[in-house]
C-alpha cells in the first residue's frame, strides 16, 4: 500500500488535535469550495476575491493568527498550516489571505490607533473589508527604502502623492495601508480605497498568480486626516515586519503547492503505463519521485520548526528568510520536475503543476527575493552585509 | 399495524392509489410513529393518541411562570471508516478493521447536527436550546464527539466500554436508547444511515426502544409548540409528518448543507465538556451487547470477485431489441 510523501515522516504525528482539526477544515474547504474552480479562474485571470473573503471570513482564516478585534487568535502554526493547505490549491488564493491577514490586517493590528483598530479590524476579520498593503514601487522593490511615495503635511492633514506596483488584492480593496516618506522617515497610512485622488488600475496579461487581483495604486493628492498615519511606528521597520508576517505564510504555504504537484505526479505515474508498465515503475520516475519527498518532508518540517519558534516567540527575521530561500527554491524544483512527469499533459490546466508552477515563479521574487534572502543569511553568517 | 392515513402535499406529479411504502418504522412494528398530517386527517385514533398520556404534557414543557424551558436536542453521531477508504473486516472476530482507514464522523450525522444548530439558531441560542452531541464507540470515537462540539454544540456523551465491540444495530440501540433516556432530550436527532452499515435502522430501533415518535428521513424540520413537523422524503415527493415531542428524527443530506467548524469553535471545543459513559453507568447488561450479544454475526466474508468483461451487443440491424433483452434479462425494464 502506498504510502503518503509527509505520512512517510508521520508529519501528522507532530500536529495536535486542534491543528489537524483547522488543517482539514481548511482542506475540507478548499476541496469543496475552491478546487472545482480554480482552472477556470486561472485561465479567465481573475478570482472572485469578494466572495471568497467573506468565505474566508466565516471560517476564521482571515487574520487568524492575530488577538481580538474578530480575529480567531490561533497559534502561528495553524496558520501555516492554513496557508499550505489554500496554496495547495493556489498561490493566487494563499495570498490573498496572506496579504489580508499580515501584511494589511497586521499592519494595522500592530501599528494602528485604537480607533483604526476598531474600524477596520473586525470588518477585515469577517472578510466584510478587503485590505491591501503598498510598499513596493515601479522602481524600488529590493530596495524600498528609496521609494518616491511623499507624505507632506497640510495644515494637521496630510496629503500622498505617488504610486504602488505589484499590489494583491489592490482593485478589490477597502482599505490600503501605503507607505510613504515623510519628513520623519518612512510612515504608513490607512487609506480608504474611496479617497479622492486614489485609483487602482489593475495589471493584466499576468503569466503567474491569474488567480489573484493585481493592481497598481496611484496616489495622486490624497488628503487625508492626521488620523489616518500608523502612531506606533516609523521607518522601515514598519513595513518589514509585516513582511516577515507574510513571509512565514510562504513558508508553509508553498509546502501545500509543492505537495499538490508530488500527489498529481505519483498519481499520474502510476495509472500511466508506457512500455506496457506504469512509468512509476521506471528507476528514473522513482529517483524523482524520490528526491522530490525528501525534499518536501525536510521543507515541511522546516516550516513547522519556525512555527513552533514563532509560537514561542523566539523566531527572528533571518530565521524567515532560511525558510523562504528554501521552500519556494524546493517547491518550484519540485513543481517543474512533477511537470515533466506528466509530460505534456503537465502543460495543460487539467492538472495543477505547470499552474502551481508558474505561480510560483511569482512567489519567489515576492516578499523577498531569492537574491536578498540569501544576503541576508549570508549577512547572518559572516557579519558582513552585501548590499546595504 | 395502526390505521395510518397519508395525505401527501405537495407532490411532483399525479398521484394514483396510495401506496404506503414500507419504511423502517413498520418493520419493526412502532406503536408510536410520527403522525401524518394534511388537507384532512381523519383517523381519530390519532387524536385519542395526541390528547392522553403524558406525551403531550412533557412536549409543551410549559414552567411555572407560563414561560417554555429550555429545549433540547440530542444529536447521535457514529464514528466511520473514510466514506472513500476501501473498508476491511478483522479476521479475527470478522468485525469492522478501524485502523485499516480514516476515521471521519458518518457524514449524514454532520447534517443532523447542522440541522440541531439551526434549530437552536432559530430558537434563540444556546441559552434557549440545548445541543448535544452523543456517541457510543471506541475510544478514538471521541473525536467524532469533538467534530460536533466545534461545529457549535455545547456537550458531548461518549460511552465507551470494551464489552460494545462487535454489537449489531439492535445491540448499539440499546446502548443509545439507555443513554438518551438518561439525557431525557425533547429531540434526538439522527442520520438516516450510516456510510459503513448502511441499514438505516437504528433510528427506528431507538424510537422504539425510548418510546418515541419517530419521523424518520427527514428533509426539513420545525420546531413549534412541542410539536416535531417534518417533510418525509420519500420517491414521489414528500411527506408531512408531525408528532409531539420528545420524538426522534432522521435527516437526508437534502436538509441542509453543514457549515464548517469556525476557528473559534475550533478552539472552543477543547474547553466544552464530554461526558464518558461506561454500560454499567446506563445500566446496561454487557450481555445483551457486542459480539456475543448481538442478534446477527457475520459467519464469513470473502473479496468481491473480479469484474467480469461487459457484454458486447452487435447491430446487425437487431441491436435495439437485443439491447432490450438484455435489460429486460436484468430487470432493467
Amino acid at each position: 500500500m502506498p504510502v503518503h510523501p509527509l505520512d512517510l515522516i508521520a508529519a501528522d504525528s507532530l500536529l495536535d488535535e486542534e491543528e489537524l482539526a483547522i488543517r482539514d477544515t481548511v482542506r475540507q474547504f478548499g476541496v469543496d469550495r475552491l478546487q472545482p474552480h480554480i482552472a477556470e479562474w486561472f485561465e479567465a485571470g481573475t478570482l472572485p476575491a469578494r466572495d471568497l473573503a467573506r468565505e474566508l471570513g466565516g471560517l476564521g482564516v482571515l487574520g487568524m493568527h492575530l488577538e481580538g478585534y474578530g480575529c480567531s487568535g490561533t497559534s502561528a502554526v495553524a496558520y501555516g498550516l492554513a496557508c499550505m493547505e489554500l496554496e495547495a490549491v493556489d498561490s493566487g488564493i494563499r495570498s490573498l489571505v496572506s496579504v489580508q491577514g499580515s501584511l494589511a490586517m497586521f499592519a494595522i493590528w500592530r501599528w494602528g490607533s485604537e480607533e483604526q483598530k476598531q474600524q477596520w479590524l473586525p470588518a477585515m476579520a469577517a472578510g466584510e473589508a478587503i485590505g491591501c498593503f503598498g510598499l513596493t514601487e515601479p522602481d524600488f522593490g529590493s530596495n524600498p527604502s528609496g521609494m518616491r511615495t511623499r507624505a507632506k503635511r497640510d495644515g494637521s492633514d496630510w496629503v500622498l502623492t505617488g504610486t504602488k506596483m505589484w499590489i494583491t488584492n489592490g482593485a478589490v480593496a477597502d482599505v490600503a495601508v501605503v507607505w510613504a516618506q515623510t519628513d520623519d522617515g518612512i510612515r504608513g497610512f490607512v487609506v480608504p480605497t474611496d479617497s479622492p485622488g486614489f485609483s487602482a488600475p489593475v495589471i493584466k496579461s499576468k503569466l503567474s498568480l491569474r488567480a489573484s487581483i493585481t493592481s497598481e495604486l496611484v496616489l495622486d493628492n490624497v488628503r487625508l486626516p492626521d488620523s489616518a498615519v500608523l502612531p506606533e511606528v516609523s521607518g522601515l521597520k514598519g513595513p518589514l515586519s509585516c513582511l516577515t508576517e507574510a513571509r512565514f505564510g510562504i513558508v508553509f504555504g508553498v509546502v501545500g503547492a509543492a505537495r499538490d504537484c508530488l500527489e498529481t505526479a505519483i498519481d499520474y505515474s502510476v495509472n500511466r503505463e508506457q512500455f506496457d508498465r506504469p512509468i512509476a515503475g521506471f528507476q528514473l520516475t522513482q529517483k524523482k519521485l524520490a528526491d522530490m519527498t525528501v525534499e518536501l518532508d525536510k521543507a515541511f518540517l522546516l516550516a513547522l520548526h519556525l512555527g513552533r519558534l514563532k509560537d514561542a516567540g523566539v523566531i527572528t527575521s533571518e530565521m524567515v528568510s532560511v525558510g523562504k530561500l528554501n521552500n519556494v527554491r524546493e517547491a518550484i524544483a519540485i513543481a517543474r520536475e512533477s511537470r515533466t512527469i506528466l509530460g505534456g499533459n503537465g502543460i495543460t490546466l487539467e492538472y495543477p503543476v505547470l499552474r502551481h508552477a508558474n505561480n510560483l515563479e511569482s512567489v519567489l521574487t515576492y516578499e523577498g527575493t531569492e537574491e536578498i534572502h540569501t544576503l541576508v543569511i549570508g549577512q547572518a553568517v559572516t557579519g558582513l552585509a552585501a548590499y546595504r | 399495524m395502526r390505521g395510518l392515513r397519508r395525505d401527501r402535499c405537495p407532490l411532483p406529479g399525479p398521484v394514483t392509489g396510495l401506496t404506503v411504502p414500507l419504511s423502517d418504522l413498520e418493520m419493526i412494528g412502532s406503536n408510536r410513529s410520527g403522525r401524518l398530517t394534511g388537507e384532512s386527517v381523519t383517523d381519530p385514533s390519532w387524536d385519542q393518541q395526541n390528547t392522553d398520556g403524558p406525551a403531550i404534557a412533557r412536549a409543551l414543557r410549559l414552567v411555572p411562570g407560563g414561560a417554555f424551558a429550555v429545549v433540547r436536542i440530542v444529536v447521535c453521531v457514529k464514528q466511520v471508516p473514510d466514506s472513500w477508504a476501501e473498508k476491511k473486516l478483522n479476521p479475527a472476530d470478522n468485525t469492522l478493521d478501524r485502523d485499516a482507514a480514516d476515521a471521519v464522523v458518518n457524514e449524514l450525522d454532520e447534517f443532523a447536527v447542522e440541522e440541531a444548530l439551526q434549530i437552536q439558531e432559530r430558537l434563540g441560542g444556546p441559552d434557549d436550546c440545548q445541543v448535544t452531541v452523543l456517541t457510543v464507540g471506541p475510544e478514538k470515537a471521541i473525536e467524532s464527539v469533538r467534530k460536533g462540539l466545534q461545529m457549535g454544540a455545547g456537550d458531548g456523551v461518549h460511552v465507551v466500554d470494551d464489552a460494545i465491540h462487535g454489537s449489531d444495530a439492535l445491540a448499539t440501540s440499546a446502548i443509545l436508547a439507555a443513554a438518551i433516556e438518561r439525557l431525557a432530550p425533547d429531540l434526538v436527532l439522527m442520520g438516516s444511515e450510516s456510510t459503513d452499515a448502511r441499514m438505516s435502522v437504528v433510528p427506528a430501533m431507538v424510537a422504539e426502544r425510548t418510546g418515541r415518535p419517530q419521523l424518520t428521513f427527514a428533509g426539513k424540520v420545525d420546531i413549534a409548540d412541542g410539536t416535531v413537523t417534518v417533510q418525509r422524503v420519500t420517491d414521489y415527493g414528500y411527506d408531512v409528518v408531525e408528532a409531539p415531542l420528545p420524538a426522534l428524527v432522521s435527516v437526508v443530506e437534502k436538509i441542509n448543507e453543514p457549515r464548517y467548524p469556525s476557528f473559534k469553535g475550533i478552539m472552543a471545543a477543547k474547553k466544552k465538556p464530554v461526558e464518558t459513559l461506561t454500560l454499567a453507568d446506563l445500566g446496561v447488561e454487557p450481555a445483551v451487547v457486542g459480539l456475543s450479544g448481538s442478534w446477527s454475526a457475520v459467519q464469513e466474508f470473502a473479496a468481491r470477485p473480479p469484474r467480469a468483461a461487459g457484454t458486447v451487443v452487435t447491430d446487425e440491424g437487431d441491436g435495439g431489441t437485443k439491447a432490450a433483452d438484455f435489460l429486460s434479462a436484468q430487470k432493467f425494464i
